[in-house]
This record gives structure tokens, C-alpha cells and sequence, in this order.
């Protein structure tokens, strides 16, 4: 295994390696329109395709550039490869609510063809999306000449059958299957199931397990909506199917807690197999316990033998053989406990940060406030600090570690806790399922920054 | 079939389905696809293959119901490109099609590549099918792996034994292939491919994959591998199955995940026709007491589908039922999921002829009753509506005590389905009950249901007098409904006095022309100066149905002068219906002016919102 794969910090020695910005995506301008707010960054199972989506219901997608020997300097730059519109507004006349277009999740699908398929999902619908390519094109009509003039009837005295010529390569994105009407709760994730055919996709109270090729009817796996709604004490926050156990999938709560469900057991996964959770610390007890316990974002490693949480303040590493107490847990932004009251006051504090594992389990990544982000090598526990910023992104410019002054006094090159931007702040983040390729979304635009090996 | 040449009128036609492969309209293009045949006709062999084929193997990009009719086509496309000698042709379009993501286009491709094969020489087959199995067996992507599956089984039994001993091996890696899609497919064909397969290698080659496949990691795939076993086994001699086969498949009923014990449940028929009547019995019905007592209420549902057992062993099934099964089926009666119970109750009936008439009304008579009072309204239908099976053995009268209050609560359930489905029964009702408990009992329901707030509900009990008459006769039409239906063209409703009309619609043929005229014509006729429009037209329409049954001297007399009148009503949709009418029976000759195209349109178009609207 590298030492420091989150790298930064030092130089030299082994396998050691810096951050560089790669690239920026997106308008410089500093009015945001709401519209292009990104919502959810996802690579593809190779690395190769990088998906955005954002809150104007639009999906894009960038395609990494073959690495070319002559220009040593673009090291598999990503650029735009498609774009669509996948949602759009709507409103639901029965309950009088408007359905935003916001793209909450983007999954793809494990390869099939030469095309790529991915599900996208806002509040309430989900669809699947082929992207495929198409460079030739028919030629030779009938009825009409090369110049689009129709010839008389009388003049046709011979078959013409097409044929097909070469043509600059062409990128469709077409929808293949809308999975609607079986949510009536916000969806928070979707999930594609190790067994290709299948696909979960949770909402505030309940888990439904869909046939990726059946779109009129889907099965509730898990229904926590409690018979008089104002018994409600807890809802599902994230859930997740398992990489390699088809049977398998997580979700967890607002109460901080992960269930692990077998569908083996039963076709309804009311009763759980595992439960996760983390005896409270009486001692820091607050006002804001539950509200900072609550988990944002769960995701198994690549090997699926654990699984990652992320709460308002730190990242916990659950090995799945251990229900009562994470293996690891990192602090994310610490020195945010004494700020709550505030947070609590603009909002922030009920902000859904995610957070993702890179490509061997070694290191995971996940966001903060001012467009810092931060990662944490889990062999060598260290952690780094970046910052997803305009201001060095001058190709192959090394990223410079972040800190953030928690002390009385402030250091050179410090932060300090009051001076943080808590409207920059990084929900979002992607880690290539091989290399050390980061995407980044820092509000309307998506940072991808990749390793520089010294 | 020559191209034709200088100006041929014929091309034009074929000239605009060439095109149209290509509209922007997809129903255009499909239109155009399922006429292929008609453009290959015109183009000849020749230019067939060398031209139209090779661009519709490039044409994939389209929509799937364009792609699954251009598959489905080309399956029987042989004599268009020549006859079996060129059939290989038509390989590079189906393979293309083969490999694409839509799984109905892929199986239809497949479809039509199993039916060619057919048509290849075994020297063909080898020269061209075989290989193209083999790219497809490995190809990069899973789509097309999975197609290939399908296809070892037809070329198998014609090729040398050489190229089966590779065939046997491409089958194998697919058995064990990285994606669970490719092992789903494999798995779902190793049933098939055994088959075909000698039984040496059924033995060496196909149980060790069965083995496999029955353990992988994914239920999904070991689900398959259930059905894979009931064919396995029926290939293999009686003496083999206790070795190769049953520790497997015991093993499926035990599995861990409640979709594998519900494909055994779901499959146990077939599994035991398969083992035969000793395995069955040793082996099969203890696991089936399991699969009754399943923790998973989904596999109980699949199991209690089973109880009646129709395959066990002709002489020992009374005492396997009795002994084994009914034990087990007492439980379920009162199981705590509907849907276990629902399927039960649409079987349970059944069991009393296995069983014979001492052994109903001892054990099964109890759980009928049981039944019959469920808090589920499916259950109680399910067991009414075979109410059949039992009346042959004890007579239904047995149970007529508790079936009426059943039905009564059914017929007066809250929704309008259950009402409905219970609608559906009462002739059969009817039938074993007899006119007295009928008259008795059940007719006020009947007449009860042609006043229901819900129009599906009074359609249907018009539709059910109908039936009720045809079992019961004219004569006990006419003292027992036909009075009550006449009675409600006075009701204040005007949609009960619609219901008039179109009972008499329904009744009147089946109570011949006597009843018609005498009773139920004065009440029509009256009915034409209703003062709400809908009724007036419904009395011209009424008039046209039951003007077959009437005799010339009415229809002259009194139906005439009444639809005359009508069809100066001042309402134009009457208007429509009386002259509908008048022109139907040929009553008349009426000059053509009067149908002018002017209120047709919008006549029919009310017509039709008068239905939908009432509630």
C-alpha cells in the first residue's frame, strides 16, 4: 500500500504524491444562477466517464481524453461528452406540490455494450439513460434527390437501397425507462445491485426494489412509515446494496444508526440483521446531538467488507462483522462543535455531506465549508486539508494544504473558525475507482484535481 | 422477381417503404419493417443480400419495437435471401441484434437465430453458425454472452463431435462467467442444453455445472438452477437420481434465501412428475410439509397453490393428503398473511374429490366454514367462486348456512371490485343453490345491485339478470324481476330509469317476444317523453335492440310513430338515436339528406361523456 495517499503534506520518499489541479468546470461569474448548482458528481465502473448533475435538472458528462504521447502535460483531461436535460419541472396536482427537476442522485450501470446506461433520480422519479455514439449515417432516398427535391413518381425506375456512410461521430442521450409513481417521500439514493438486474432506491420512509426492465411496478422492502405520522421519530437518511452480495443492502437513519438487511430472509426487510450503532458519549450530550448524529451519506468500500457513515462533524468506518463501534472514526471540522448554535440558526447544520472511498479502500474523501475539502489516509491515519479554489489552477499547480486555526492563536497561513465561508461548501465528491482522479463539486463548479508522483 | 425497369408503376409502393425505413417516424419505420419481406420481394435475392442486409446490420441504433420487429423478421427470411443455401446471410444482422442491451430484442434475435439453424446444412452450421456462437459465447460485453446461451442447444445435436466437445466447453465457461447476468442465462438453458446432450455427458459434464450453478453466490442464480434440476432429472435413470440430483435439489428446498425455497415451492409439481412417485414420497413431501411451515409468507403462498398434489402417486395420495398434507393446510386456514390464505382458499375446495365426501364434511367442511368468514374479502370470493368442486361431492347445502351471510357482506362490501367479483358468482350461485333459495335469499340482492351509486356495478347485475333468466327461465323471469325492473322506469333517478332501459336491452331476447311485448314495450314507449334527454335516447337505442324481437305489427304500429317522433326531438342526440335507429331496422326508407354529417360527430362524443359522467 502507498504511504500517504492523501499525499499533500509532504515530498519525497516512496510512493508519496501531491494533489494538482487538473481542471475547472463551469462559469467563473460570481452570481450563482440556482439552476446550475451541481447535485451529485459520480464516475463511471471504469473511471473513463465523470457525471454531474445538477439542480436545473440536467445531466452531464465528461469523458476522459486518451493520453496522448505528444502532449505529455494533458494527462487524461476530462471534457464534455454529452448533455440533457433529464428532469423537468413538475407539479403534482393531486397534493398541490411542486416536484423540483434537482438531480438528487446519478448511479451508472455496470457496462452491457458499447453504450453506457445510468439512472438518475430526482424527488420522486427515476430514470435510465443510454448514452451511446452513432458515426454513420443512412444515405440515398427514392423519392427525393441528393438535394432533398422530390422526384415525380415516374421517374423512379430502379430500387434504391441506403447505404450507410461514416459520419463525425454523434453523442445521444436517450431515455430508456422512467420508474415514476412509486415514491411519495423525497428519494435520497438509488442503488444498482451487484445481480445487474435489480436496483433499490430509498425515500424518507420507505426502500422499494425495482427490475431494471420493469417500470410499472416496484417492491417495498422497507417501510418505516409509522401508522399515525405524528409517532414519526426517525427517517432513512441514505441507502445502499452491498458491491458483491446481491442479497445484501444498508440504510441508515436520522438517528444516526445503519441497518444491514438480507433480502434472503424475507421479501419484506421490516426486521433487520444488523444494526450499527454507536453507544452516545453522556458527557457531550447537547441540544444537538441527534440533529449532528444524523447520517448523511453511507457507502460500502470497493471490497465490501465495511462500510463508510457520514455525520455533521466526522466520517465513521464501520467494519460489517462489528455492530457496536466503528473501527475508525476521523474528525471532518471539529472545531465546528463550539459554532452549532449558529449553524443551527443558518441551516447549515442540516447539510447532507457525502463522502466516498478511493479506488483500493485505503483513503476516503469528503466535504466542508469555504470549498475545503478534506481526505484521510486510513493506514498512516494521516488527514489533509484542500481547498477547491480558482485562485491556483494553473495547470499541474500543486494543491497547498489548508488549516484551520482552532487555537487562540493564529498562525501564519491559518484560518481562522469565524472567517470560513459557510456558503462554499463542498457536498459533493467523486473519487476515480482506479486512480488518483478527484471530481469535486464546489457549487456551480466541479474541480478535478488528479495525483503528481514526485 | 426482377427490379423492373423504366418508370414501373409497381416500385413506387416498394420505393416509399424503402424510405420510410428511415422516417422520423418511428411508426413509420416499424410499419415499414413488418413489410420487409414485401421490399426483399421486390429487390430479389441478389440485391437482398448484398444490399438490404448489410444495412440493416448497421441499423441498430433504433428504437427497441423497431429493432424487435426487424428481429422477429428476419427469423423467417431464409427463401427471401435465396433458400438454405444463403441462409447464413442473414447471421451478421440477428448477431448484431444479439448483442443489444434490450432483453426482449436479444431473446427475439436469439429466437431467430434458433430458427434458422434449422435451416443451415451441418456443413453450414459448422462453417458459419457454430463460429458465430462462438463470438458471441466470447464476446466483451455480457449482452452478448448471454444471447449465446441460448443458442449451443440447436446446433449441438447436428455438428461433429468434435466441434460438440467445444461447444460443451464454451458452455461451461459461460456456466462460471465473472457477471451474474451470463450465469442467470446459462443457468436458465442448462435444463435445455441437457437435453441434447448424451447422457455420458449429462452425467460428467452437466451435473457438476447443475452442482455448481445450485451453490453460486448469487440466489438469483441459484433460483434458475431449480428449474435446470426438474429437466436434469428427467433425463437421468431412476437409479442415478439419488446421487446426482436430490442432494442438490434437497438442498434448494433448505436454501437460505426464501426466492430459492419459493422457486421449489412454485416448481413442485414439475419436480415431482420428474423424480417420480418413490423420491416423492420419501424425499419431496416432507420437504413440502417445510415449504407449508416457510417462515416467508410468499413461499407459503407457493406451497399452499401445491396442496392438492396432482401428481402424487395415484394410490397413495388420499393417505399422503391426509396424513401429511392436511395437517399442515389446517395451519394455513388461519395464517397471519392474506395472500397465503387467498391462494389456499382457491385450492382448498379442490382437495374434497381427492378426499371423497366422508372425509369433506369431517376435515374439510370446518376449514370452509373458516374460509367463508375471513376478514378478506379474497379469501371468501376465492372459495365461493369454487364452490363447483364441492358441490359434486357433499352438495352445497351443506354450506349454504354460512355462505349466505358471506355473501351478503361481500355484495355490500365498501368496494365496488369486491361487489363486482361477487356479481360475477351469482349465476353459479345461482345454479347450485336452486331457484327456491335463490327467490328467497339472494334475488334482493340482485335487485339491489341495479341501484348501485357505482355504473360498473348496475352494467354488471343487468348482465347477471340476463344470466339468471337464461338458468331460471322466461316464466320465472316474468313473476319474479321483470316486474321490479318495469317498476323503476317510475323511479325519480333518472339514472334507475336508464337501468330500465338497458335491462330490457339485456332481457329481452332471452324472454322471448311474448314478455317483450306485452310488458316491457308499453314501458319503453311510455318512457320516450321522459323529460331527461339521455333517457329519451336510450328508449330509441332500447328500441333498435329489441326490435329483432319484436313482431312487424309492433314495429309498425307502435315503435314506428314513437321513433318518428323522436327523431324530431328537439335534442339533437335524440334526433341522432331515433334516425340510428330507424335507419338500423331498415324500417323505413329515409331520404340519405337527413344523416348530415353535422351533429354526428359531436352526438357521439356526448354520448360517449354521458357514460363516463354518471357516477
Amino acid at each position: 500500500v502507498p504511504a500517504g495517499i492523501v499525499g499533500g503534506g509532504r515530498v519525497g520518499g516512496g510512493n508519496d504524491f501531491q494533489w494538482c489541479f487538473s481542471q475547472v468546470k463551469g462559469a467563473i461569474d460570481e452570481d450563482v444562477a440556482e439552476a446550475d448548482i451541481i447535485s451529485t458528481v459520480e464516475f463511471n465502473c471504469s473511471g473513463e466517464l465523470l457525471a454531474t448533475g445538477d439542480k436545473g435538472g440536467r445531466v452531464v458528462i465528461f469523458q476522459r481524453e486518451q493520453e496522448s504521447k505528444n502532449r505529455l502535460l494533458s494527462r487524461g483531461e476530462y471534457n464534455v461528452y454529452s448533455t440533457f436535460q433529464s428532469h423537468e419541472p413538475e407539479f403534482d396536482y393531486l397534493k398541490s406540490l411542486e416536484i423540483e427537476e434537482k438531480i438528487n442522485k446519478i448511479r451508472w450501470l455496470p457496462q452491457q455494450n458499447a453504450a453506457h446506461f445510468l439512472l438518475s433520480a430526482n424527488d420522486k422519479t427515476i430514470k435510465l439513460w443510454k448514452i451511446s455514439e452513432r458515426d454513420k449515417r443512412a444515405e440515398g432516398y427514392n423519392l427525393k434527390d441528393e438535394d432533398g427535391r422530390l422526384r415525380d413518381q415516374f421517374r423512379i425506375t430502379t430500387l434504391r437501397v441506403p447505404v450507410l456512410m461514416p459520419m463525425d461521430l454523434m453523442v445521444e442521450a436517450s431515455p430508456r425507462r422512467i420508474f415514476a409513481n412509486a415514491h411519495t417521500y423525497h428519494i435520497n439514493s438509488i442503488s444498482v445491485n451487484s445481480d445487474y438486474e435489480t436496483y433499490l432506491s430509498a425515500d424518507d420512509l420507505r426502500i422499494n426494489l425495482w427490475h431494471l426492465e420493469i417500470t410499472d411496478r416496484s417492491f417495498n422492502i422497507v417501510d418505516i412509515k409509522p401508522a399515525n405520522m405524528e409517532e414519526l421519530t426517525e427517517v432513512i437518511t441514505a441507502a445502499e446494496c452491498h458491491p458483491h452480495q446481491c442479497n445484501v443492502f444498508v440504510y441508515s437513519s436520522s438517528k444516526g444508526t445503519i441497518r444491514l438487511c438480507d433480502m434472503r430472509a424475507a421479501a419484506l426487510c421490516d426486521r433487520h440483521s444488523k444494526f450499527f450503532e454507536e453507544p452516545e458519549d453522556p458527557s457531550s450530550r447537547s441540544f444537538f446531538s441527534e440533529i449532528i448524529s444524523s447520517i448523511s451519506d453511507v457507502k460500502f468500500s470497493h471490497s465490501g467488507r465495511y462500510m463508510m457513515t457520514r455525520d455533521y462533524l466526522s466520517v465513521k468506518v464501520w467494519d460489517l462483522n462489528m455492530e457496536n463501534r466503528p473501527v475508525e472514526t476521523y474528525q471532518v471540522h471539529e472545531y465546528l462543535r463550539s459554532k452549532l448554535c449558529s449553524l443551527y440558526e443558518n441551516d447549515c447544520i442540516f447539510d447532507k455531506f457525502e463522502c466516498c472511498w478511493n479506488g483500493s479502500d485505503s483513503a476516503i474523501m469528503t466535504g466542508s465549508y469555504n470549498n475545503f475539502f478534506r481526505m484521510f489516509d486510513r493506514n498512516t491515519r494521516r488527514d489533509i486539508t484542500l481547498e477547491a479554489s480558482r485562485e491556483n489552477s494553473k495547470p499541474r499547480a500543486m494543491l497547498k494544504p489548508r488549516k484551520v486555526c482552532t487555537g487562540g492563536k493564529r498562525k501564519k497561513d491559518e484560518i481562522s473558525v469565524d472567517s470560513l465561508d459557510f456558503n462554499k461548501k463542498i457536498l459533493h465528491t467523486a473519487w476515480h475507482p482506479k486512480e488518483n482522479v478527484i471530481a469535486v463539486a464546489a457549487t456551480n463548479n466541479l474541480y478535478i484535481f488528479q495525483d503528481k508522483i514526485n | 422477381m426482377g427490379t423492373g425497369t423504366g418508370g414501373d408503376d409497381s416500385l413506387y409502393p416498394i420505393a416509399v417503404l424503402i424510405d420510410e425505413l428511415r422516417n422520423e417516424d418511428v411508426q413509420l419505420r416499424l410499419n415499414s419493417i413488418k413489410k420487409l419481406s414485401t421490399i426483399a420481394l421486390a429487390l430479389g435475392v441478389e440485391r437482398t443480400r448484398t444490399e438490404l442486409l448489410p444495412f440493416l446490420t448497421d441499423t441498430i441504433y433504433d428504437e427497441d419495437e423497431v429493432l424487435l420487429a426487424l428481429a422477429e423478421q428476419l427469423g423467417s427470411f431464409t427463401v427471401l435471401v435465396g433458400g438454405p443455401e444463403f441462409v447464413h446471410c442473414l447471421l451478421p444482422p440477428l448477431e448484431s441484434l444479439a448483442t443489444v442491451e434490450e432483453t426482449v430484442v436479444r431473446d427475439k434475435a436469439v429466437e431467430s437465430l434458433r430458427k434458422i439453424s434449422q435451416e443451415h446444412s451441418p456443413v453450414d452450421l459448422e462453417v458459419h453458425f457454430v463460429p458465430l456462437v462462438k463470438r458471441l459465447a466470447s464476446g466483451d460485453w455480457f449482452t452478448s454472452r448471454t444471447s449465446a446461451c441460448g443458442l449451443f442447444g440447436v446446433c449441438y445435436p447436428r455438428v461433429s463431435s468434435t466441434v460438440k466437445a467445444e461447444i460443451r466447453q464454451h458452455f461451461r465457461t459461460l456456466c462460471s462467467d465473472d457477471t451474474p447476468m451470463v450465469r442467470r442465462a446459462a443457468s436458465s438453458k442448462l435444463g435445455e442444453f441437457a437435453k441434447v446432450l448424451e447422457l455420458d455427458y449429462v452425467k460428467s459434464d452437466i451435473i457438476p455445472l447443475f452442482t455448481a450453478l445450485a451453490s453460486d453466490e448469487q440466489d438469483s442464480v441459484r433460483l434458475l438452477a431449480v428449474e435446470a434440476g426438474v429437466s436434469i432429472a428427467a433425463l437421468l435413470p431412476q437409479e442415478d437420481l439419488e446421487d446426482l440430483v436430490m442432494p442438490t435439489l434437497r438442498q434448494a428446498a433448505e436454501d437460505k434465501s426464501w426466492r430459492v425455497r419459493y422457486m421449489v415451492a412454485d416448481k413442485f409439481s414439475e419436480l415431482q412428475k420428474a423424480v417420480g412417485p418413490e423420491i416423492t414420497k420419501n424425499d419431496l413431501v416432507p420437504a413440502f410439509q417445510n415449504l407449508l411451515k416457510d417462515c416467508e409468507a410468499e413461499v407459503r403462498t407457493a406451497a399452499a397453490n401445491k396442496v392438492k398434489g396432482e401428481v402424487l402417486p395415484e394410490d397413495s395420495r388420499e393417505t399422503i393428503i391426509m396424513t401429511h398434507i392436511l395437517p399442515c393446510v389446517k395451519e394455513l386456514v388461519s395464517d397471519t398473511n392474506q395472500h397465503v390464505k387467498s391462494a389456499l382458499a382457491s385450492v382448498i375446495m379442490g382437495l374434497s374429490t381427492i378426499l371423497g365426501k366422508d372425509n369433506t364434511v369431517e376435515h374439510l367442511l370446518p376449514l370452509f366454514l373458516v374460509q367463508l368468514k375471513d376478514e378478506y374479502p379474497e379469501v371468501r370470493l376465492n372459495i365461493i367462486s369454487n364452490l363447483d368442486c364441492v358441490n359434486e361431492v357433499i352438495g352445497i347445502r351443506q354450506l349454504s348456512q354460512s355462505l349466505l351471510p358471506a355473501i351478503v357482506e361481500l355484495a355490500e362490501d365498501a368496494k365496488w371490485r369486491v361487489r363486482l367479483a361477487i356479481i360475477e358468482y351469482m349465476p353459479l350461485l345461482a345454479g347450485q343453490l336452486g331457484v327456491e333459495f335463490f327467490d328467497e335469499k339472494l334475488n334482493s340482492l340482485c335487485m339491489a345491485w341495479l341501484i348501485d351509486h357505482v355504473y360498473a356495478i348496475r352494467e354488471a347485475a343487468t348482465c347477471n339478470l340476463m344470466k339468471l333468466v337464461e338458468k331460471f327461465g322466461a316464466e320465472w323471469a316474468q313473476n319474479t324481476i321483470v316486474p321490479k325492473v318495469l317498476g323503476m322506469a317510475n323511479d325519480s333517478n333518472y339514472l334507475h330509469r336508464m337501468t330500465t332501459l338497458f335491462c330490457i336491452n339485456a332481457l329481452s331476447e332471452v324472454c322471448g317476444q311474448e314478455i317483450t311485448t306485452k310488458h316491457m314495450l308499453p314501458v319503453v314507449l311510455k318512457m320516450s317523453t321522459d323529460q331527461v334527454a339521455n333517457v329519451r335516447f336510450n328508449v330509441a337505442r332500447c328500441l333498435q335492440k329489441i326490435g329483432p324481437v319484436l313482431d312487424s305489427s309492433a314495429l309498425q304500429a307502435e315503435v314506428k310513430p314513437v321513433l318518428e317522433k323522436l327523431a324530431t326531438d328537439q335534442d339533437m342526440d335524440v334526433k341522432y338515436f331515433a334516425l340510428e335507429a330507424i335507419s338500423g331496422m331498415y324500417l323505413f326508407n329515409l331520404p340519405t339528406y337527413i344523416f348530415s354529417e353535422t351533429f354526428s360527430f359531436s352526438s357521439i362524443l356526448f354520448f360517449f361523456f354521458s357514460f363516463s359522467l354518471s357516477p
